[in-house]
């Protein structure tokens, strides 16, 4: 039997939370003011969370290294927040939410937690509302919703394009009033270097001033973990440049289980990389799918010639064109899930169609949805003899109605018109389903330390649904943590103010100096995004979209021989002791180069297909799912939590059994 | 609300509502002086009943005043402390990218108006006031007793060209310092709205027909005597 | 295409500072500014120097890191985006860039082109919020309906990113257009106006404190704001702080 407990209340599904919250041990306010919590992170949930358990009297200690909370990443995600509200009647409840996420996530999350999220969902935005973040609202002063990533209901929450930075600017004015009610000491531009284990709990942090260099030691009754995906282990993600994986890396060197890291999601319209001087990727909002067709040449000579630019997209007839999604699925045609277009894309550029200098784009093509909007005006204005140049001028205002930012901001990139010349999109890597093992209560395999939002592992499963990152992360930080954390706070009455002045600080202390003044001094002869890019270029090549035995087995030994290679050569200027964003990126960039060997043996481990995950040897072998993603739920209906033991290689797998009472595992198909 | 003009805000407010003030003045000054081109005796009248009546003299005048001096001294802390914001200038400021030459120079222009009002002041204010309060001679007539003074001293003093170069170089000034002044003073007080547009529209209007007027005067009194 | 660069380089903030010239070559036309500057720090690193420290994250145009002063203007030449989504076919082969960092005393420089913004998080929580706390009883969303045209009013003053363009292109220093923009998101709003007064009595107290200067209009900050926040937001700040001044 597994060591891991997930510790899932008993009873039906739908009372499991409340029965639980109303059984779970509460600590007295005036208790609460001697009990310290550190957060480390301070996006959605890092933020929601402190903002949170400084209303309810902890002391709350909040860290992030960028110059402000409101900073974060999540800051960056456009579409929208999902919850069921049900405002619009058409049918959603809390059950269809949890059923779509489950569903959604290829049946790879577990049940009760994503339960709860979706019980709790219409709480977010409630609280979201009353603390002033201007959701859209339709002409009767109600609030307006959307549909989003082919599910049957209107239930996504917005705020322009750009939700993400409303919600994470509400749950910063949280914080603000806490930090000013002196319940929330804020450490802006310090980065978590590692936990603190005392007897076995987690008692605290070091970490490093990132203006001054200093190293600082932070004690707290209980560490929470919200920093974030490991997207950046491709180098080239849509992540934030400083987005890493450093302090989910530590905790779980110091004994939390990481789960599922092969669990990433590769968003399909990014807009493509143009050189290899390209530092991150851009995401462009999939609601585009919903009226651009997408296709490469058919014939090998039209691409060279689109690539020499001898010839323009424009020039090539229908007859000339490959729209592979609708060629292959008929059903849902472009509107496919977003791993499904992925690797279709990546199989098209594979087989050499792609359509810019780089081999790796395809065309987003707005022409027919324009002429078919068009002569629906015209249609609507009376214009029975419109002209062709009438009728793309209409069309063409339906679409920048609807798309208007996102046509601008492409643009601005590419220097290209898009209502005129299809877009180039290629797919990235975009959020991390995998992350850092926790039980029902968010707690990590290391009593008192928790984690939380893409940091950790649990509601997603093998794939995420759009506009869910969002609830997950509030949800987590607003309504669960808070009361998950006082059940295990209550125990820490008594404990009173943790020392700094221990073995244990000592010892974790001397291990992050150790390390800086290593990179400091080893004058190697490359930078760190030297030995970061060739990290990426393995993890994209071999631990991409697609992956197969062969060539995650050739992965491993070439991130260990680059990790390697890194320590020996790598060159970090400046000094310890001072602002050195050099500095920063070796620290993050040595445990990327860990977690990607995980990672690649996670892949290896799962021979199967799900979500994110694609493995070539796991395919439907005949039938109409010929080709397509086959998941194995009599072998692999398990959380991969791993135990670091030393080498990444070494690292110890321990499997959580997924139990689905209240829901049937069904095949996705989209022919 | 002592608070209220001690704060950064509310000197801003105390700058508009001064510049509202002797915005109204100028229209005031420059209906009466105008007078002067169609009818030396209504301008004689007017300038009589004003330069001799107590509310005007005593109860208006020194609130004139005081609005001038408010405004200047009001605008010269404001710029010292606008710049001690900035302590290290940058190497390349490339104002006219983003902002008016007139409104990044208010300073200026309102320098340049300062020593024209200086001159103003020397030329009709201080004759005025030693006429009447230190030599009490109230009866506004000329020295001979035919007539007011008022419109053969104004046409005496526009008939060097220099003093009319002078004014109208004065007057540019002062447009240039109106053109931004006008509307931004209906800002300052949080004023923007809907009329926003249209009142831009008049306050440029305002900032070039009022000078300009001036500038008539000036030249007409000087070419025609 | 080649570049000569001026940067200015400072190293902390006891430093005094100064410009330094640099050379860039074969720089892509499609690279991003700050792609450039990667280059530029890979080139200074193979050489043994010491990289430009700069500030920079999402890359996308909606953190507010990244922050230079380019060629005279607060993210470059280009309106309506900030650094990050500069390309670099918007200069010339053969160009001269001058890249500072934002300036204001209010915003002292850490390193090189990096500058510190704590004044702008103070002055946020001197009253940047609404007091609400998470309880999960909070109304329904949906139980008092909103004005859509407020509604989206409030949505444009809250999409500042608090990036200090505002500050930066002032000739003043000036933040009232970042206030005001923080101000109007709540005054337009029903749920904000319980604490209207002290709200915008003590943001403006903060702001005073800083050590910004004050505004005079010019509109700078509204032709640089990456974000596009207009004027009425100053305007609407200067009401509401006159009508929370005559309340009391």
């Amino acid at each position: 039997m597994s060591i891991l407990d997930s510790k899932v209340p008993k009873g039906p599904l739908k009372d499991k939370w409340t029965t639980y919250k109303d059984k779970i041990n509460l600590v007295n306010p005036a208790n609460k003011r001697s009990i310290d919590i550190i957060v480390v992170g301070t996006g959605l949930a890092g933020g929601s969370a402190a903002a949170t358990l400084a209303e309810l009297g902890y002391n709350v200690k909040a860290f992030c290294y960028q110059d402000s909370p409101r900073r974060a990443h999540s800051i960056a995600a456009q579409g929208g927040i999902n919850a069921a509200k049900n405002y619009q009647g058409d049918g959603d409840s809390t059950y269809r939410l949890f059923y779509d996420t489950i569903k959604g996530g290829d049946y790879r999350s577990r049940e009760a937690n994503v339960y709860r999220l979706a019980e709790v969902s219409g709480n977010i935005i409630d609280q979201c509302v009353a603390q002033g973040v201007p959701f859209a609202r339709d002409y009767g002063g109600l609030l307006d919703n959307r549909s989003f990533g082919g599910v049957l209901v209107s239930r996504t929450f917005y705020a322009k394009g750009q939700t993400g930075q409303q919600l994470l600017l509400g749950a910063y004015s949280a914080m603000n009033r806490q930090i000013a009610r002196g319940k929330i000491e804020m450490h802006n531009r310090h980065e978590m270097l590692d936990v603190v284990k005392i007897d076995g709990k987690a008692r605290g942090i070091i970490a490093r001033n990132l203006v001054t260099g200093e190293i600082e030691r932070h004690s707290a009754h209980a560490v929470v973990i919200a920093t974030g995906g490991y997207g950046n282990v491709y180098f080239l993600s849509t992540n934030a440049m400083g987005s890493n994986a450093t302090a989910a890396w530590k905790v779980h060197k110091k004994g939390a289980f990481f789960a599922n890291p092969c669990y990433t999601q590769i968003h399909p319209t990014c807009i493509p990389r143009s050189g290899d001087y390209q530092s991150k990727l851009t995401l462009m909002s999939e609601s585009l799918r919903n009226d651009g067709r997408i296709w490469v040449p058919k014939k090998m000579e039209d691409v060279l010639a689109i690539r020499e630019g001898k010839k323009k997209p424009t020039d090539l007839s229908e007859e000339e064109r490959d729209y592979y999604l609708e060629r292959r699925y008929p059903a849902f045609g472009n509107l496919v899930p977003r791993d499904v277009a992925s690797r279709a894309a990546k199989e098209r550029c594979d087989a050499g169609y792609g359509v810019n200098a780089t081999g790796e784009a395809v065309y987003l093509d707005f022409k027919s949805a324009i002429q078919r909007y068009g002569t629906e005006q015209a249609k609507l204005h009376g214009l029975t003899n419109a002209s062709k140049e009438k009728i793309i001028e209409l069309g063409e205002e339906i679409i920048k109605a609807k798309y208007g930012n996102l046509f601008q901001m492409y643009e601005k990139i590419v220097d290209e018109n898009p209502y005129k010349t299809p877009m180039m999109i290629y797919p990235a890597t975009h959020y991390t389903m995998g992350g850092v093992w926790v039980d029902y209560n968010l707690m990590t395999t290391v009593e008192g330390l928790y984690c939380i939002g893409e940091a950790n592992f649990s509601d997603h499963g093998a794939n995420r649904l759009g506009a869910s990152a969002l609830m997950q992360g509030l949800a987590d930080g607003y309504f669960i943590l808070p009361y998950t954390i006082g059940d295990y706070l209550s125990n820490e009455i008594r404990t009173g103010k943790i020392p700094t002045n221990t073995p244990e600080f000592d010892e974790a202390e001397k291990a992050v100096t150790d390390q800086i003044n290593a990179f400091i001094n080893n004058k190697g002869s490359h930078s760190v995004d030297y030995f970061h890019k060739k990290l990426g270029k393995v993890m994209w090549d071999k631990c991409g979209m697609s992956r197969n035995a062969a060539d995650l087995k050739e992965a491993i030994k070439e991130i260990k021989a680059i990790r390697e290679a890194f320590y020996r050569d790598v060159k970090v200027p400046g000094k310890a002791d001072e602002m050195n964003p050099e500095l920063e990126k070796a620290g993050r960039v040595a445990d990327f180069l860990e977690l990607g060997e995980l990672f690649a043996k996670d892949a290896l481990m799962r021979e199967e297909s799900c979500g994110g995950h694609f493995r070539e040897e796991s395919v439907e072998l005949d039938g109409e799912q010929k080709g397509e993603a086959k998941r194995n739920d009599a072998e692999f209906a398990f959380v991969a939590a791993w135990e670091y033991k030393g080498e990444p290689s070494d690292a110890v797998l321990h499997k959580e059994q997924l139990e689905f009472n209240d829901i049937e595992l069904k095949q996705r198909s989209y022919k | 609300m002592s608070g209220f003009f001690n704060s950064s805000i509310g000197r801003k407010y105390a700058m508009a509502l001064s510049a509202f003030f002797l915005m109204i003045f100028i229209v005031q000054h420059f209906a009466i002086n105008i007078l002067s081109v169609f009818s030396p005796d209504a301008f004689n009248e007017i300038s009589h009943f004003m330069g001799t009546n107590p509310l005007v003299q005593f109860g208006l005048q020194p609130i004139l005043l005081f609005g001038v001096v408010f405004h200047f001294v009001m605008g010269f802390i404001l710029e010292i402390r606008n710049r001690n914001a900035r302590a290290v200038k940058y190497a390349q400021y490339n104002g006219a990218a983003n902002s008016t030459w007139m409104s990044r120079n208010m300073i200026w222009s309102g320098g340049f108006i300062l020593i024209f009002l200086v001159i103003h002041f020397i030329d009709f204010w201080f004759p005025e006031i030693n006429t009447k309060f230190i030599q009490g001679d109230m009866s506004g007539l000329l020295a001979d007793g035919e007539g007011y003074r008022y419109y053969e001293e104004l046409t005496h003093k526009f008939a060097p060209l220099w003093r009319v170069a002078l004014y109208c170089v004065g007057f540019i000034f002062l447009s240039l310092h109106l053109l931004h002044g006008f509307s931004s003073a209906f800002q300052s007080v949080g004023a923007n709205n809907k009329y926003t547009r249209g009142l831009k529209g008049f306050g440029k209007a305002y900032a070039i027909i009022i000078p300009l007027g001036f500038i008539f005067i000036a030249l007409f009194h000087h070419f025609n005597h | 295409m080649n570049l000569t660069l001026k940067i200015w380089r400072q190293n902390g903030s006891q430093d005094k500072g100064k410009m330094v010239d640099y050379q860039v070559s074969d720089i892509s036309e499609n690279m991003s500014f700050l792609e450039m500057m990667d280059v530029l720090n890979e080139q200074i690193i193979n050489e043994g120097g010491e990289p430009v420290a700069f500030d920079h994250d999402c890359r996308e145009g909606i953190c507010g890191m990244c922050s230079m002063h380019i060629n005279g203007e607060p993210h470059g030449p280009d309106k309506g985006i900030t650094t990050c989504q500069l390309h670099m076919r918007s200069f010339k082969d053969g160009d001269t860039i001058t890249i500072e960092p934002f300036r204001a005393k209010a915003f002292p420089v850490i390193k090189d082109l990096m500058v510190d913004r704590s004044s702008f998080e103070r002055i946020q929580q001197a009253g940047g919020y609404i007091s609400v706390n998470t309880s999960g009883n909070t109304q329904d969303a949906n139980s008092i309906p909103i004005d859509k045209h407020a509604a989206d009013m409030a949505m444009d003053s809250a999409t500042c990113i608090g990036c200090g363009a505002c500050v930066a292109s002032c000739k003043n220093a000036s933040a009232m257009l970042f206030v005001g923009a923080k101000v109007s998101q709540y005054a337009l709003l029903p749920q904000g106006q319980v604490e209207a007064v002290d709200r915008v009595k003590n943001m403006v107290a903060q702001m005073d404190l800083e050590g910004f200067g004050n505004c005079t209009n010019t509109g700078a900050c509204e032709v640089e704001c990456p974000k596009g926040i207009s004027l009425e937001n100053i305007a609407r700040l200067n009401s509401e702080f006159f009508k929370a001044n005559v309340k009391g």
